[in-house]
């Protein structure tokens, strides 16, 4: 099941930078990249929580902003000797307006 | 059976040749050398540093008695050959005749005098050997002694240097517009000629001498054709030299301008050989080492009877005058179908210049950076292909594609004799040597052989010689590249940003082949610093290259909220202002309200969507960013000073204010922070700041390079000023040479290490205008950067960005 819900503008995020979404299982940080492809990933680092939606993003990958573990934005995974993975959801661009696939940020749909 | 073997002349070439001979054919020749000279074979390069005082004789003899003596060569030193006698194979000495089976004719060349009127005065020497090397030596001695070079070559700047250095008032005349015009363009005999200038030697180029002057059959004096005279009481000439073909041409030899040699070194007579500066090949005479060191291989092999073939080559030239890198190799004259690639540092004083013809380079020119001319000169001398390499070749090997060589294999594949250091004539051998003899580290071999001692562009190739010598044992510190995402370092990459005029993050990279489409979280922050510094106003801060703590322009903590410290000009607060940040701490609930270390507070714990909120409150109170977070200036720390200290000595905390107003808002390659101290007790810990101030009751002591971090630093003392308006010169001037010259996250003391404090003082201190400017460059970036970042992060433009995108939560709770 997925839910598209418009979270807003692809222009509300800066080029390389992030915006986060607010949910009751924490903050998504949602992606814009150089090339305007949009990601959505949890926005805590797996190392040691550091809020990614702060970090340097280049190419497909960001830069935590409190110890530099590197993560990429389309498979979450971290990067180099890092071990780890955030939570990555789907989300698309239609007509200028972020779409984010809500159904597992819903409350009670948590399995 | 032995045989007999004559050589006529004690130089360089025979002396190597004879080396060869010795170590393939020991015990086959009974050698009998002839020298003009009443000495054996030195290093005739050396004479210039054993002119300056660098080096003594006795370290530039090659072959000395116990060499001679135990291969038994017989030596007839300062004895004149009267005549060569081919048909009886004999030579005829002063001192009697030796029959020869074979002879080397290797009597090198005479220096050629212009015959001027009063060209045979006493005191009008050429330079040639030890003799004239002592005789302008001897005239060092005497005070006030001025001597005259004509000729502005290679010879006769090394004579002019040396004398100079020996305390002599030294002045060239050079016939042609520019410095050593055979081997530099004009731009670089230009920055040559400034800096034999800056060295106290005088230069007139474009001068024609007509005559020398004498008083009692000396010297006393030259008159230039516009009527000048310039007093003197040593004239040396040094206008190039002629092939010494005397004996040969008497003798029957053929002989064109030199002794006429085949490919295999053997003159018109089977039995006699020739080589060194007196012979001609295929047209062409030689003057510099490299070749005779190549026909003495030859030459040796012919006496061997093995079949050897003599190809001249490439010959680069070094200047060896400390202090004056030059380099130059090949053809560079311009002319259809020839292109040029030039780089410019005026302010390092750096000129390169490549010449290409088609896909291949044909010349190159160095001056002040001389380290990649090995390099060069390979490509040159193999007729490389480098068209693919062509956008990046004045960059040198390091910042070439792929690995088209290995550097080690490079340097391993040098010859003994193959000079590593210019500045102090070091060859390979000598530091091979001192390594074999216990040598293990860059100062070791530094001290043992000045090799990279004096100017240091040769620190890397004595590291590769010892890293080829040691093996395992060394470890080569190779510049680090900035990131992975280039091979350049920082260094490169500043340099590659002025010199290309490169002025956005996008060309940069273009321009520098990055190897990522954007960067990395290394790169990226630290171009946005060097496009922000280099191109004030027109480069645009690059928000989204930023580390989130100047993106945000507060620290970002451990939970993920945000620190705030408004700044306290010189650590002076009011009630006021307190009232206000109480206020703020309230509404905001603050977690934590500390008193920093710089002299002001900081609120911790403030969420992301509250910062503009309390930034415009703290504004609205006369406050503005601290800056606590940035790689800019932090605080000027102050004491009290003369407003309330006994001990005070000037206004330590007014002081503090003005810089902190003055500096404020500049982005630097690493933090700086700053402190007044009012008097010698040091009060605000300026010894241990980048910028430290100590006053004293003449006026202000300028400390700079200190840190108390990770790493503990005390300061240097940069030099004494007496005003307050100097205080802020000096500071604004040193700021902005570390801003312009450090990589960046660099400290100011590491910088200060890199450059050392006497390339700071001369650029701050000695040299004023180089200080104004600086200042200047200083005062024009800030006024693009003084603008409190929180006003207008207060803006409703910003505002959003510190919101959430969206908050699903609320949503769910309808």
């Amino acid at each position: 099941m997925t839910d598209w819900t418009d979270i807003g503008a692809l222009t509300d995020i800066p080029e390389r930078g992030a915006r986060v979404v607010k949910t009751h299982l924490g903050c998504v940080a949602v992606f814009r990249t150089a090339d305007d492809e949009v990601f959505a990933i949890d926005d805590a680092c797996p190392h040691k929580g550091g809020p990614l939606s702060e970090g340097i993003v280049h190419g497909r990958s960001v830069t935590c902003p409190l110890h530099n573990m590197v993560l990429r934005l389309d498979s979450g995974v971290a990067q180099g000797a890092d071990e780890g993975a955030v939570n990555t959801y789907p989300v698309r661009v239609e007509g200028g307006r972020i779409m984010l696939d809500t159904a597992r940020l819903r409350r009670g749909q948590v399995a | 059976m032995t045989r007999n073997l004559i050589v006529i002349g004690a130089g360089m070439a025979s002396g190597r040749m004879l080396e060869h001979l010795f170590e393939t054919q020991p015990g086959a020749w009974n050698v009998t050398l002839f020298n003009a000279e009443p000495r054996g074979n030195y290093n005739r390069l050396m004479l210039s540093p054993v002119l300056s005082g660098d080096k003594t004789y006795a370290e530039i003899v090659t072959h000395d008695a116990d060499w001679y003596k135990a291969h038994d060569v017989t030596c007839r030193f300062g004895e004149k050959v009267l005549r060569i006698d081919r048909d009886a194979q004999v030579v005829v000495g002063e001192n009697g005749v030796v029959p020869y089976d074979r002879l080397v004719i290797a009597t090198g060349s005479n220096p050629f005098m212009i015959p001027l009127p009063g060209h045979d005065l006493d005191g009008v020497i050429p330079y040639r050997d030890l003799d004239d090397t002592q005789t302008m030596m001897a005239l060092g001695v005497r005070p006030g002694a001025r001597a005259i070079v004509i000729g502005g070559g290679l010879l006769g700047l090394e004579a002019a240097a040396g004398m100079k250095a020996q305390g002599v008032d030294v002045t060239v005349i050079h016939v042609m517009g520019h410095l050593m015009e055979r081997q530099l363009d004009e731009a670089a005999g230009y920055l040559l000629k400034n800096a034999l200038e800056a060295k106290g030697i005088t230069v007139l180029t474009g001068a024609n001498s007509t005559e020398i002057l004498g008083r009692d059959g000396r010297v006393c004096g030259l008159l230039l054709d516009d009527g000048s005279e310039i007093a003197c009481d040593l004239l040396v000439m040094a206008v190039g030299i002629r092939p010494n073909v005397t004996l040969a041409k008497a003798s029957g030899l053929a002989v064109g301008r030199g002794i006429h040699v085949d490919n295999a070194m053997v003159t018109s007579d089977a039995h006699v050989l020739a080589l060194g500066e007196c012979v001609e090949h295929q047209g062409a005479v030689f003057g510099l080492v490299a070749p005779l060191y190549d026909q003495a291989k030859v030459a040796a092999d012919t006496l061997a009877g093995k079949p050897a073939t003599f190809a001249p080559k490439e010959v680069a030239t070094k200047l060896k005058v400390t202090g004056c890198n030059l380099f130059s190799a090949g053809d560079f004259a311009e002319g259809d179908g020839r292109e040029d690639i030039v780089f410019r540092d005026p302010a390092r004083g750096v000129y390169k210049r490549l010449v290409l013809e088609g896909p291949r380079l044909i010349g190159a020119v160095m001056y002040g950076d001389t380290a990649d001319g090995a390099w060069f000169h390979g490509l040159i001398k193999d007729h490389s292909d480098v068209s693919d390499m062509r956008d990046t070749l004045i960059f040198g090997p390091t910042f070439q594609g792929g690995a088209p060589s290995d550097p080690l294999a490079a340097v391993a594949a040098l010859p003994g004799d193959a000079e590593i250091c210019g500045c102090n004539g070091i060859c390979k051998s000598t530091i091979v040597d001192a390594i074999n003899g216990g040598a293990t580290t860059l100062s070791d071999v530094r001290a043992q052989t000045k090799a990279s001692a004096s100017c240091g562009t040769c620190t890397g190739l004595v590291e590769q010689v010892m890293a080829l010598t040691l093996g395992d044992g060394f470890e080569v510190q190779t510049v680090k590249p900035m990131c992975p995402c280039t091979p350049l370092t920082h260094m490169d990459v500043r340099r590659l940003i002025k010199s290309r005029a490169l002025k956005s993050m996008a060309a940069v990279m273009q321009e520098c082949g990055w190897t990522t489409s954007c960067g990395c979280a290394s790169c990226r922050p630290a171009l946005n610093y060097y496009l922000l510094c280099d191109w004030p106003g027109e480069y645009q801060d690059d928000d989204q290259s930023r580390f989130v703590n100047e993106r945000m322009h507060s620290n970002i903590q451990k939970d993920g909220t945000y620190s705030v410290v408004p700044r306290m000009w010189g650590g002076i607060t009011t009630p006021d202002e307190l009232r206000a940040i109480a206020d703020a701490a309230d509404k905001y609930a603050v977690q934590t309200v500390k008193v920093t270390g710089g002299q002001r507070i900081d609120l911790l714990g403030v969420k992301k969507q509250d910062l503009p909120d309390i930034w415009a409150d703290l504004n609205a109170a006369g406050m503005v960013s601290g800056q606590a977070y940035a790689k800019g200036l932090r605080t000027v720390k102050t004491c009290v000073g003369t407003d309330h200290c006994r001990f005070g000595t000037q206004d330590s905390t007014g002081l503090g204010i003005r810089m902190e107003k003055a500096l404020w808002g500049s982005w630097t390659p690493a933090k700086v922070k700053m402190a007044v101290s009012g008097c010698p007790r040091n009060c605000a810990e300026s010894t241990c700041k980048d910028v430290g101030v100590i006053c004293v009751d003449s006026g202000y002591v300028l400390h700079i390079g200190g840190a108390a971090g990770l790493h503990i630093q005390g300061t240097e003392v940069m030099c004494t000023v007496k005003t307050e308006d100097e205080v802020l010169e000096y500071t604004a001037a040193v700021v902005q040479l570390y801003r312009e010259e450090a990589a960046y996250l660099e400290r100011m003391y590491k910088w200060m290490d890199n450059v050392g404090l006497d390339h700071i003082v001369e650029r701050v201190v000695t040299d004023a205008d180089s200080r104004r400017a600086l200042a200047d460059r200083f005062h024009h970036a800030q006024t693009f950067m003084q603008q409190d970042p929180w006003a207008e992060r207060t803006k409703a433009s910003y505002r959003a960005l510190y919101a959430p995108l969206a908050d699903l939560t609320l949503e769910a709770a309808e």
